[in-house]
């Protein structure tokens, strides 16, 4: 699974990003903090690779999916794709075109009123690729890449089910050719039997067009199962990167640690110890002084991590974590 | 209630049958299904969106939306008494008070503009004779007892104020107020985070052992199934198609729905990247339903006529494990 990750070139860098929001007060609504939405994440990604980013709600993730496909103004840091500034981008138009985004709700991600044809096929339009027949067939070869048949391109969003909406919305995202797919969350809408089924969809895609995933999910099992790289995200800040195999077997962050034994299995007869973290994430608007879990837990060292400056250390090949005298 | 020998059920549900009118005439979101809950115990309700899980439950509580959600037969037995022959009054002597319920959304469950305190005083104010101010030091206890920090000021405020993990503790608070017999628990965890949900079923189960109540768990996540229930029943289409106990359900599944399904979920021990395997096409639309096995279409196995329009018996093949045997689809 790894061995040509070496030559592979790096598709997708992202450097120290942080995306502060303001918090407006008062009567004259000025910024009286700010929302650390995403705070010092870097993370690279090479061609052809699937990164899973997991972490609990309002943790960031999304911000940070938004961050990438230009939908949010990044505070500072930088984002280069294909060795291209991405926050200062003049070819924005291609940028456009080769990063696309599927969402979580495909009920509220496509236009009730649009047929799927021109679902689809805006994107097309919107950047004048072809005439109106050859966009017409792009269409139908997208359906069919996605598994639904020709004639669906005449019927509206609400005659279909879930799992076949999601197809759309990859369809969707896939008609610019683009080369980096950001998913965020595209199966927790869909039933489990459906479920399986957009996974092997995306897999196949992923092959057959070499694209590569930045994929956003809450299930682990589900992101274990896709990902070649996981990266574990608290509160704004990557705790955890390493191969998913690896992460998974040998989880050095407490967070980690806490979130994998949180994932019920399906198997009665495995009994396990179950770590139950107590709390929830705190607010990003007023974080705790030290490490943010440490804090969560009531760690007995969490007076050592006020105030310091830590560091993301190598703890094996690939793997990574953020350092932190209570959690690591 | 302490009595372990008890083996007696707390909850009957027989051939229970419910139809809703709709534009494309009456469609049946129930048919015939069968089950029962055993004092103490907990029972899971597993299947797809569609299924009619949640319909079970809404009918045992006699809350279907009306008038176009009618219980067109079956009986449904509780503590000795059958709840389809009682009046409203009745009726809501028994909701809140004998069984409670959790629902999904703690935000759509909780009234916006009454505080956490009022709301769970509520349960108390109408069910046991006391007065308003004992209900509220009650109310405060209860808080406690769900694991919320600083109880005593957390009654003045309102659900905007907490969080979901929060929220929910405030629903299971307002459930489990009156010590009800049956806790009826409708996808109690679906809009948590996974680590509240391992907090909120940790609860769920230490309050169900502390007040000896017994627990009717719909979910669709076999993981929590096999972390909390005792016995499951698998629903597909309206029906119950499999039923036993979780260590024999999981070991050996019969039904090819409920084989399907187990090994359509991926796994956090499984080979990564492969194809997962998957149930062909989707969850039938209840108004195209036939008479007979409702799996066929989607088993990928040949069904004779007669196999599709006879429904399968619903057959005890080992001790305490049930299916609906369908000969193409299950493995005896």
């Amino acid at each position: 699974m790894h061995n040509t990750m070496t030559d592979r070139e790096k598709l997708l860098e992202i450097e120290d990003l942080r995306v502060h929001f303001p918090v407006r007060g008062g009567v004259f609504r000025r910024a009286v903090g700010a929302c650390k939405a995403v705070d010092g994440v870097s993370l690279s990604l090479k061609k052809g690779q699937t990164l899973g980013l997991v972490g609990e709600s309002g943790c960031g993730k999304s911000t940070l999916a938004k961050a990438v496909v230009k939908l949010v103004e990044p505070t500072s840091g930088s984002i280069r794709f294909k060795n291209q500034k991405v926050t200062q981008s003049e070819d924005q138009i291609n940028f456009r075109k080769s990063v696309q985004m599927v969402f979580q709700d495909p009920a509220e991600s496509l236009n009730s009123r649009m047929t799927v044809g021109s679902i689809i096929g805006e994107a097309l339009e919107v950047h004048k690729i072809g005439d109106k027949s050859e966009r017409q067939g792009r269409v139908e070869q997208l359906l069919k890449q996605v598994g639904l048949s020709k004639s669906t391109s005449r019927r509206y969003p609400f005659e279909f089910s879930g799992g076949q909406r999601q197809r759309i919305g990859i369809a969707r995202a896939l008609a610019l050719k683009p080369e980096l797919l950001v998913l965020d969350e595209p199966v927790s809408a869909l039933d489990v039997s459906v479920q399986s089924q957009v996974l092997n969809l995306l897999m196949d895609l992923q092959t057959e067009l070499q694209l590569t995933y930045l994929l956003i999910a809450h299930d682990l099992a589900v992101v274990k199962h896709v990902s070649d790289i996981i990266a574990v995200m608290y509160l704004g800040k990557i705790v955890e990167l390493g191969p998913a195999e690896e992460l998974y077997s040998n989880p050095i962050h407490a967070y980690t640690k806490a979130l994998i034994s949180a994932i019920p299995i399906p198997d009665p007869s495995r009994k396990r110890k179950k770590v139950i973290i107590p709390g929830e994430v705190p607010s990003p608007i007023n974080p705790p002084a030290g490490c943010a879990f440490g804090h969560r837990i009531n760690h007995p060292l969490y007076q050592e991590s006020i105030d310091g400056k830590f560091q993301f250390m190598a703890v094996g090949r690939d793997h990574w974590v953020l350092e932190c005298p209570c959690c690591v | 209630m302490n009595d372990e020998a008890k083996t007696d059920a707390l909850l009957e549900v027989k051939e229970l049958s419910v139809s809703f009118a709709t534009d494309e005439g009456e469609v049946d979101a129930l048919d015939a299904v069968n089950f029962d809950v055993k004092h103490g115990q907990t029972l899971g309700l597993v299947g797809e969106s569609g299924c009619g899980k949640s319909v079970t439950a809404l009918s045992v509580m006699r809350l279907l939306p009306r008038p176009i959600g009618k219980i067109t037969g079956g009986r449904i037995h509780f503590s000795g008494m059958d709840l389809l022959k009682l009046t409203p009054d009745e009726m809501r002597q028994i909701r809140g008070n004998e069984i409670g319920m959790i629902f999904q959304e703690p935000m759509n469950a909780l009234n916006p503009v009454r505080t956490i305190g009022d709301q769970i005083s509520e349960s108390f104010l109408l069910h046991q004779n006391i007065t308003p101010k004992e209900a509220w030091e009650k109310s405060i206890d209860m808080l406690e007892d769900v694991g919320i920090p600083a109880p005593e000021n957390r009654v003045f405020e309102y659900p905007h104020q907490l969080s979901g993990g929060m929220r929910q503790r405030i629903v299971i608070a307002i459930a489990l107020a009156c010590k009800p017999k049956l806790v009826i628990a409708d996808e109690p965890t679906t809009a948590l985070d996974v680590t509240v949900q391992s907090q909120i079923l940790d609860l769920l189960q230490s309050m169900k052992e502390r007040l000896g109540s017994s627990v009717l768990l719909i979910t669709h996540d076999l993981g929590v199934i096999a972390e909390t229930c005792d016995e499951v029943c698998v629903m597909y289409a309206g029906r119950v198609v499999e039923r036993a106990s979780t260590v024999d359900l999981f070991a050996n599944p019969i039904h090819a729905y409920t084989r399907g399904l187990l090994s359509s979920i991926p796994r956090l021990d499984g080979i990564p990247k492969t194809v997962l395997s998957t149930i062909d096409g989707m969850v039938p639309s209840l108004s195209e339903l036939n008479k007979g096995c409702r799996f066929a279409p989607r088993s990928g196995l040949e069904h004779s006529d007669e196999q599709l329009a006879l429904r399968p018996p619903f057959t005890e093949v080992n001790p305490g494990h049930w299916v609906e045997a369908c000969p193409v689809c299950t493995t005896l």
